[in-house]
């Protein structure tokens, strides 16, 4: 392929216009037409050593599925992904790309790395649309039993792959809908619902049974499941215990956890409140504190339900935000103000209780820390106050405690999550492997599906075997 | 769907319903709940379970009107079906012999506080129980209090049934008679919970109080339910709801309740006009 195509500028996404989608929860990126996606597969070197298949996660092969594109076979391209990736459309829209297989392009030397993730979504899109639900090849039917603890990406992933090598598999969700944090956490605008539908009617045609309203550890337990003739259990709980900041005035009325800031408006359709019946307050002024994606998502969601003013409070640079570019640029053509090295101190309320003002204290960026950025240090003296009506505090989880309180035979690591092997998710306890979030601590969606691939590898080894 | 097999209206804008939740007896133990959702576009409610039956695969709830959700559930009848329950949630009562333990219970208060009186009486204790209610139409599991207590106490606010009064005015009663109290287990209103913890301080007997704090996942997801117990911040869904009543930031709780006061107004009102119009 020419010189000439190799200079050629990456194709942009095609999006939704500031204006409109401020006032609708529809998906903000509509995807490649089929001429640009030709046209973006036309500029992939075709390396005969790819980087790229390096910077993924479940190592994708990702030059042959974008020769697919390039022959007009759309839908043979999407099954190539769909080998080493369950999920295709979900991770063409939420993985990291600039991190992982983008950023290991050649291309991207000179700044026009090939848009993977942007080709990934459209073939996978255009076989959802163009084809009926594909059930892949099942193997013979082994007669052991595995349980999923979880919907998420994570458990997906494991219950997709343990079903394909003929085990018997249920999924047990703890909320009345299955996705996990596809589902109460990653935003419409941004991954629309529909997709979770269709990936999960996938896995149940897979003969993969889903039951919700059952939480592991309270409703049956670890050792209950046993009893009933699992053979094997994954959990993929996530990790699910919002962090506070620890600052007075928390526990004001009008200020959220993202999590349940996020939970109202994707889960339980809070912005269709009240032909929904969950109420969420939305006030004028909003103030989103974290740098991460969920602190985009929330601040987004807050300009959707009528913000005047959203604010994002971080306390590092912009340099360091964990958030993905594409959705700080977002953030910013939705107007969203980023207040950049301050920190809240406190939070203010009036005489019923509800929270009035954030008091912040201005940072300046010192040393690295143990992450490798530089730790932020509070400005003293540099105290300045300015009024909220709503705070949503976005930054990170901690280990939800319920299957582990009541399952003490699985070992804990110092920061409270699973202690579980890296290669194969094995726990502490014999049978029972763990991986995602709870796992690692907060993470990407596509490092707990690979988390996920490797831990069903190992299920049907120790399935097989019966070594531990 | 979780059918519904028994509904019965028993006091004013109070129901009583036994509903099919096969997965939710197996582990109950006093002292849980479950959430509920009524259908397809409902809020998810935590409920206190009053009783739960292994064998049949059921539950007992006692559910006031008092918003649209409750409004919703009332207009439910036996053969009709709940959208989702889950459960059982929360740590379960503490229950063991201590010696004179006081169980009190506000209102509707008292379907909760009924199966832990009933399992402090089969752990050996004397029970005290102490009931109040508006008025006598409210008066609920008069009998069945009766049957697990030593002795029973039923106030109402008018005196039209009972004593008049409220559940105070009758624990401080036993407390000038120097009655013996090793623990009180308070369950009802935010400000009942209050006002006791605030006595029983005085007195120093220990106190537990069952929180009901706004709920949503009830799993530790959402941290909507803060409360603040001893200065912490605390999950009522997963550290409770069960907390130590001299420790509770009451004030707190009560405020956070009224979070969605207007909202809950305006879904009750819009929902009342449409049935009207109907
Ligand atoms: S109800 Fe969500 S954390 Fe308790």
């Amino acid at each position: 392929m020419g010189d000439k195509k190799q200079k050629a500028l990456r194709e942009p996404m095609p999006k939704q216009k500031v204006k409109e989608r401020i006032k609708n929860f529809n998906e903000v990126a509509l995807g490649y037409t089929e001429e640009q996606a030709r046209k973006e597969a036309e500029r992939c070197l075709q390396c005969p050593k790819p980087l790229c298949v390096k910077g993924c996660p479940v190592d994708i092969n990702i030059p042959e599925f974008i020769k697919l594109i390039v022959e007009g076979k759309y839908i043979e391209a999407a099954n190539k992904i769909k080998e080493d990736d369950i999920l295709p459309r979900m991770t063409g829209r939420v993985c990291p790309q600039e991190d992982q297989c983008e950023a290991q392009c050649v291309l991207g030397l000179k700044g026009n790395p090939i848009a993977i993730g942007r080709l990934e979504r459209f073939v996978s899109d255009y076989e959802a649309s163009n084809s009926e639900i594909q059930v892949p090849a099942i193997l013979a039917k082994k007669n052991k039993k595995v349980a999923v603890v979880g919907s998420g990406p994570a458990g997906l992933t494991v219950a997709a792959d343990c079903a394909r090598m003929g085990y018997e598999v249920k999924i047990f969700e703890a909320l009345h809908k299955p996705g996990g944090v596809l589902a109460y956490g990653i935003p419409e605008f941004r991954l629309p619902k529909e997709i979770v539908g269709r990936e999960v009617e996938t896995l149940k045609k897979m003969g993969v049974e889903l039951e919700c309203n059952v939480i592991i550890g309270k409703t049956i337990t670890v050792k209950q499941l046993f009893e009933e003739g699992y053979d094997a259990i994954f959990l993929g709980l996530g990790a699910g215990l919002p962090r506070f900041l620890g600052v007075e005035g928390e526990n004001l009325l009008g200020i959220y956890s993202a999590n349940e800031f996020l939970t109202r408006i994707n889960l339980m359709k809070a912005y269709k409140f009240p032909e929904y019946d969950t109420p969420i307050n939305v006030g004028k002024k909003v103030a989103v504190v974290g740098g991460g994606n969920v602190a985009m998502d929330s601040a987004r969601s807050a300009i959707r339900l009528g913000a005047k003013e959203v604010h994002i409070v971080y306390r590092r640079s912009r340099q360091e935000m964990p958030a993905r570019d594409e959705e700080i640029e977002n953030a910013e053509e939705e107007g969203v103000i980023f207040d950049l090295l301050v920190n809240p101190v406190e939070f203010t309320g009036d005489e019923k209780g509800w929270v009035k003002a954030i008091r912040l204290i201005k940072m300046e960026l010192g040393e690295p820390d143990d992450s490798g950025r530089r730790r932020p240090v509070p400005i003293k003296g540099s105290e300045f106050v300015y009024d909220v009506d709503t705070v949503v505090v976005a930054i990170g989880q901690k280990a939800n405690p319920i299957l582990l309180d009541a399952t003490p035979g699985i070992k804990k690591n110092k920061w409270g999550y699973i202690d579980a092997d890296g290669e194969t998710g094995k726990t502490s306890m014999k049978g029972v492997f763990a991986g995602g979030d709870i796992v690692t601590g907060e993470a990407t969606v596509i490092a707990a599906m690979g988390a996920g691939r490797k831990a069903a590898r190992a299920i049907d080894e120790y399935l097989k075997n019966g070594k531990w | 769907m979780h059918k519904i097999l028994k509904k019965e209206r028993i006091g004013p804008n109070l129901n009583k319903f036994v509903i099919e939740a096969p997965l939710v007896p197996r582990n109950y133990q006093p002292g849980q709940f479950v959430i509920l959702k009524v259908d397809e576009v409902g809020e998810r409610i935590p409920i206190t379970i009053a009783e739960a039956d292994k064998d049949k695969g059921t539950i007992t709830i006692f559910v006031q009107e008092v918003g649209k959700t409750t409004y919703k559930l009332g207009e439910l009848k036996a053969g009709d079906s709940i959208f989702d329950v889950v459960g059982p949630l929360g740590h379960p009562a503490k229950v063991e012999k201590i010696g004179t333990v006081v169980t009190i219970g506000g209102g509707v208060g008292t379907a909760i506080v009924y199966p832990e009186t009933k399992a402090f009486k089969e752990a050996g204790n004397y029970v005290i129980s102490i009931i109040g209610f508006k008025n006598k139409d409210h008066v609920i599991l008069e009998e069945e209090m009766r049957k697990c207590s030593d002795e029973l106490y039923i106030l109402t606010d008018d005196g039209s049934y009972g004593k008049k009064g409220f559940t105070t005015d009758e624990l401080q009663e036993l407390e000038n008679a120097g009655r013996k109290m090793d623990l009180v287990i308070a369950i009802g209103p935010a400000i009942m919970m209050k006002k006791v913890s605030e006595m029983t301080k005085q007195y120093n007997v220990k106190t537990i109080v069952s929180l009901n704090s706004t709920m949503m996942d009830a799993t530790g997801m959402c941290g909507g339910c803060r409360v603040e117990v001893d200065g912490e911040t605390k999950f009522a869904c997963v550290d409770g709801p069960e907390f130590d009543g001299h420790k509770v930031n009451f004030d707190l709780l009560i405020k956070r309740l009224s979070t969605y006061e207007k909202q809950e107004k305006e879904a009750l009102n819009s929902y009342k006009n449409c049935k009207i119009e109907k």
